[in-house]
């Protein structure tokens, strides 16, 4: 059954997802991530912001690169998970699932990067000021191309599933120490970083500091970028899977 | 190790106490990557299999982690000597720079070894190691060469020392623990 399905977001930014000759699997959840990011992208520029610091507009960067973060670590997560499934079962599928959602891990590190940049451009002044937060997201992305790097490497499938299996389980428990840590320990520009930071500290805009009205955005557009993360990453399992279809058999 | 050191010193005299430990750092990092690839690339297939007869892979990997260790920590004494002969001495706390300098090679040398497990079954790859393990490593550098600054006379805040140790001591503790764990799937083969 084929089926077209034509989907155009407007205003500020615009998305096109034009399916022809393949099928798109209408989940709830994809619904769900279309909704909350039509509302990031045009409640999100269009709410009323607080004036916080010398932050003024750029705030709205909020809805944009915290969510990216939050995203990045559910993708790895969820590599991790399946990772682990894969040590325990030895089934093919998983470990095509681990790789996929560490790729898109990473891609969502770099546009993390990229939209906190941008954002440090405008507040901090200049686009990477070796801040321990940025230095650490731009390590976990080093990681995790270390991982591409070693899957490249091998050409059997089962060994190169192992073997990446387990270094993606030490790598994401380097990874956890190195981002949550960290940047608490030592002076830094992002919120949460000790005081005397250089740059005189940025107001926390986490939790309980937060906004109603930005909260009100905030909150689906964490789940909008994660639901969109774990989209693509399913479509890309999709292709994988049909290209080896031929080795899995579960 | 000792020609690398002595072309440094050629190169740089006797450098202050930031170079110093930047460059004392580095060298340690290539020492490691070196010896530790050495400890897994050298056996051959055969004495692999010999090994995975004979022996359970958590001793196996234990004996491994032992085994770079004490390498390590000779390698960290032995340069430590050297750097202090032809680098001079900038270090105003001597013991504690050496306690640092022995808790670092420690802390590398327990991550590459895993690396350099993993890596022995990408093809006996020495640069695949390095790819690896260079990233994993960078945040245990960077608390390390915080730490020594300790050394050279900076000034630290109350507690800091102890934190950043204990962190670094905990960090090992889950390199450990992680490779102990992993280890025994990529034995299987």
């Amino acid at each position: 059954m084929n089926r077209s399905v034509f989907i155009r977001r407007i205003s500020g930014k615009s998305l096109i997802l034009h399916h022809k000759n393949l099928f798109m699997k209408l989940k709830w959840w994809k619904i769900l991530c279309m909704v909350f990011l039509f509302l990031t992208v045009t409640a999100g520029f269009l709410i009323h912001v607080p004036m916080v610091g010398n932050l003024h507009q750029s705030i709205r960067n909020f809805f944009f690169h915290v969510p990216m973060w939050f995203g990045q670590m559910g993708l790895l997560s969820l590599s991790l998970v399946y990772s682990i499934a894969y040590l325990r079962t030895q089934n093919l599928r998983y470990d095509i699932y681990a790789s996929e959602l560490a790729k898109t891990g990473i891609i969502f590190g770099l546009l993390g990067l990229a939209t906190g940049s941008i954002w440090a451009k405008y507040t901090w002044g200049e686009f990477w000021s070796n801040d321990p937060k940025q230095i650490a997201a731009a390590i976990a992305v080093l990681i995790y191309l270390a991982y591409l790097v070693l899957r490249g490497s091998m050409t059997d499938m089962d060994k190169r599933a192992r073997v990446t299996a387990v270094y993606n389980i030490f790598a994401y428990f380097i990874y956890i120490p190195l981002i949550m840590i960290l940047p608490r320990m030592v002076q830094s520009l992002h919120p949460g970083g000790m005081e005397g930071a250089k740059g005189g500290g940025n107001p926390a805009l986490g939790g309980g500091s937060l906004d109603a009205t930005m909260e009100m955005i905030f909150w689906p557009a964490v789940f909008g970028w994660l639901l969109l993360g774990i989209w693509i990453s399913s479509l890309k399992i999709r292709l994988s899977l049909l290209a080896n279809k031929n080795v899995i058999h579960e | 190790m000792a020609s690398t050191i002595f072309v440094l010193y050629l190169a740089m005299g006797q450098p202050e106490s930031a170079v110093y430990n930047g460059l004392f750092w580095m060298i340690q990092l290539f020492v490691c990557i070196n010896a530790v690839a050495k400890s897994f690339m050298q056996e051959s297939k055969g004495r692999m299999l010999y090994f995975y007869t004979i022996t359970s892979p958590v001793h196996f990997i234990i004996a491994k982690l032992i085994y770079s260790s004490v390498i390590m920590l000779l390698m960290v004494l032995v340069s430590l000597i050297l750097f202090w002969i032809l680098l001079g001495n900038p270090i105003m706390n001597p013991f504690q720079f050496i306690g640092i300098a022995c808790l670092g090679g420690l802390s590398l040398s327990l991550v590459f070894t895993l690396m350099s497990a993993i890596a022995a079954k990408a093809h006996q790859n020495a640069a695949i190691m390095a790819i690896l393990g260079f990233p994993l490593i960078i945040p245990q550098l960077l608390l390390l060469i915080r730490l020594s600054k300790s050394a050279f006379g900076e000034v630290f805040r109350d507690g800091a020392i102890m934190q950043i140790t204990m962190l670094l001591i905990g960090l090992d503790v889950l390199v450990v623990v992680l490779s102990i764990v992993l280890f025994p799937f990529l034995w299987k083969d």
